[in-house]
């Protein structure tokens, strides 16, 4: 009843249900669900952390032997494993944030009828979106934390700074959270999801993850710079290697507002699709 | 004595598009009773559930539920309704025993709260064995009491069902019916849309008719019974469709009212066996005459000139 005591102010227009924004406490219930859905797939959950490890050894530890340094960010030069292991971080961000909020919350959204459930109580749409985005948040947190001790103990982390690309890689995670939320709402079957994969692929890629920017003819650099996975890897890179400029706000303001932004879109989809 | 209604619709509209789903329907939920809309698919039922249970906007008229405006206080309505959807929407992914827990605490109920009332539930709709199984393998009938008793884990004023036992055998059916008598003499209000004219005359203190968006008749079982039918009918089938269409004319004037349906005429009359033996004396070879009392599939009949299924 004290919650509803805030939904009063809020006088609206007719015709729109739930116009009052979502509350923190309400939206932790979400979490708490899928929580509790996990507690009997604990052993999906450990995939998160293994596939970016995997990575980093194939590719860091065994291509980065042929390799030779390379430039890192600020010019210096750094071993191939240390250049790679923080582009691996943010794409593991966005990975994990991806597949929970398109492929996972589509399956909840369109054919497990969870939403309906939730929306006769005094959930909302709102509430269900930071919900869904707040767990793949605290997942994607536990990953961060794990793979950057990881990289900690191969010796990767070459800066104390470099404790900052866990609260970098929940950036991320808001980031591409928000832009798949809002995404899958526009989904109509599973066929859809190949378009994901087709950003995805690519994404992972050509983001500066495996080869500096330096590589790109100047035109197609600027292209790549404009992605939000090389914001990611850019302030992964700098932080985790300790080149820290006050343009690292640049990224960090840019996967914010995307996260921001992609739930807004969704909590008004979702109003007007689980809410007809 | 004259407290407010539970649940007021005045010219209640639900547009979808240019589709008109609920046509300015006025009806009225007094605390206590059980009421229900009764109505053949299409009709409108389930709009008006969710207009009721704040998940769609009103699109014209007026609705108050617990006294309270669904476009402005929705998260402080269904804090206090619990919602048996036409679908069962249990998460498959949690056992019985989770769907209830995560239920409460949507509702922002205290663990302690919920382990106590969870039980309690269970044991209510019989499924207190049942706790740790999973969803998806229970029976049809199983998971209509378990999203039964997962609505009633807030303890709600106003019970809304849409269509509680569509889909059921007959012995799970009775099972439920049973079940929401007792909630009803507990004091809970029901509101429930059936198309199953036996579900409205077991379960409603009071019922509408609804067809095609519109409210046709209001009333109790009986009253809308005696108000728009006769008191018996007698009903005959014919071997061939040419028997049935040639009976026909010579049915006039053997009751106060005759109906032809695909299968069967209808009689109606205020004395079925009378009128029987009428129709026998009229040299009439049917191959079956039953004769029965007016329901309220008689009523829509009347009223519509339709049949409740399809
Ligand atoms: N979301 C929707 N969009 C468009 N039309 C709808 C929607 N929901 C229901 N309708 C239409 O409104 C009418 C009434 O539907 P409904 O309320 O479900 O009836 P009932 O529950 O009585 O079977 C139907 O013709 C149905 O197709
Ligand atoms: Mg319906």
């Amino acid at each position: 009843m004290t919650e509803s005591l805030a939904d009063l102010a809020s006088a609206v227009p007719r015709g729109r249900i739930l116009p009052v924004g979502p509350s923190r406490r309400r939206s932790v219930h979400v979490i708490e669900r899928n929580a509790l859905a996990y507690r009997r797939m604990w052993y999906v959950f450990l995939t998160g952390f293994f596939e970016p490890l995997l990575y980093l050894l194939s590719i860091g530890v065994g291509v980065g032997a042929l390799v030779g340094r390379l430039p890192g960010p600020g010019g210096r030069l750094v071993t191939y494993e240390a250049f790679v292991a923080p582009g691996l971080l943010a794409a593991a961000a966005m990975n994990g944030s991806v597949f929970d909020t398109t492929f996972n919350f589509f399956v909840k959204y369109k054919y497990a009828g969870t939403y309906d459930a939730m929306l006769a109580t005094p959930l909302g749409v709102g509430d269900v979106a930071h919900g869904e985005v707040g767990w793949a948040l605290l997942r994607g947190t536990v990953y961060a934390a794990a793979f950057l001790l990881t990289m900690a103990a191969l010796g990767l982390v070459a800066s104390p700074w470099g404790v900052l690309a866990v609260p970098a890689a929940v950036l991320i995670g808001y980031g591409f959270a928000g832009l798949g939320l809002a995404a899958t709402t526009w989904m109509r079957s599973f066929v859809d999801f190949d378009f994901v994969n087709l950003a995805l692929v690519p994404l992972f890629l050509f983001s500066a993850t495996f080869f500096p920017l330096s590589r790109y003819p100047n035109g197609v650099a600027w292209g790549v710079r404009l992605t939000p996975l090389y914001q990611g890897v850019n302030l992964e890179r700098s932080l985790v290697l300790g080149d820290i400029r006050w343009t690292l706000l640049v990224p960090a303001v840019y996967l914010g507002a995307l996260g921001w932004g992609g739930v807004r879109v969704a909590s008004s989809r979702l109003a007007r699709l689980l809410q007809p | 004595m004259c407290a407010p209604p539970l649940v007021q619709g005045r010219a209640l509209t639900k547009r979808f598009g240019t589709y008109i789903a609920v046509d300015q329907i006025d009806f009225k939920v007094e605390r206590g009773e059980a009421f229900g809309f009764l109505g053949p698919n299409g009709a409108g039922k389930t709009s008006t559930m969710r207009m009721i249970g704040c998940v769609s906007p009103v699109s014209g008229g007026e609705l108050s539920v617990l006294g309270m405006d669904p476009a402005l206080q929705g998260p402080a309505i269904r804090s206090r309704l619990g919602v048996v959807p036409q679908e069962d929407n249990l998460d498959t992914e949690l056992t019985v025993w989770d769907n209830m827990a995560i239920y409460g605490r949507y509702f922002g109920l205290p663990r302690s709260v919920i382990r106590e009332r969870a039980q309690e539930l269970l044991d209510f709709v019989q499924l207190g064995d049942r706790r740790q199984d999973r969803v998806d393998p229970l029976s049809g009938g199983m998971k209509r009491r378990l999203t039964i008793a997962r609505a009633l884990v807030n303890q709600p004023e106003l019970l809304l069902l849409d269509e509680p036992t569509t889909g059921l055998d007959p012995q799970a059916r009775h099972l439920v019916w049973e079940r929401l008598y007792q909630l009803k003499l507990q004091g809970v209000t029901l509101v429930l849309t059936t198309h199953y004219m036996d579900e409205a005359e077991q379960l409603c203190d009071r019922l509408v008719i609804m067809d095609r968006a519109r409210i046709v008749a209001e009333g109790s079982p009986r009253e809308l019974i005696q108000l728009h039918s006769t008191r018996e009918v007698v009903e005959l089938r014919f071997a061939t469709a040419e028997e049935r269409r040639d009976a026909l004319p010579l049915l006039n004037g053997s009751g106060e009212r005759v109906e032809m349906l695909p299968d069967r005429i209808l009689v109606y009359t205020g004395d079925g066996d009378g009128t029987a033996e009428l129709v026998a004396r009229d040299g009439l070879r049917p191959a079956s005459v039953l004769v029965r009392r007016s329901t309220l599939e008689d009523v829509f009949l009347i009223l519509t000139g339709r049949t409740l299924e399809d």
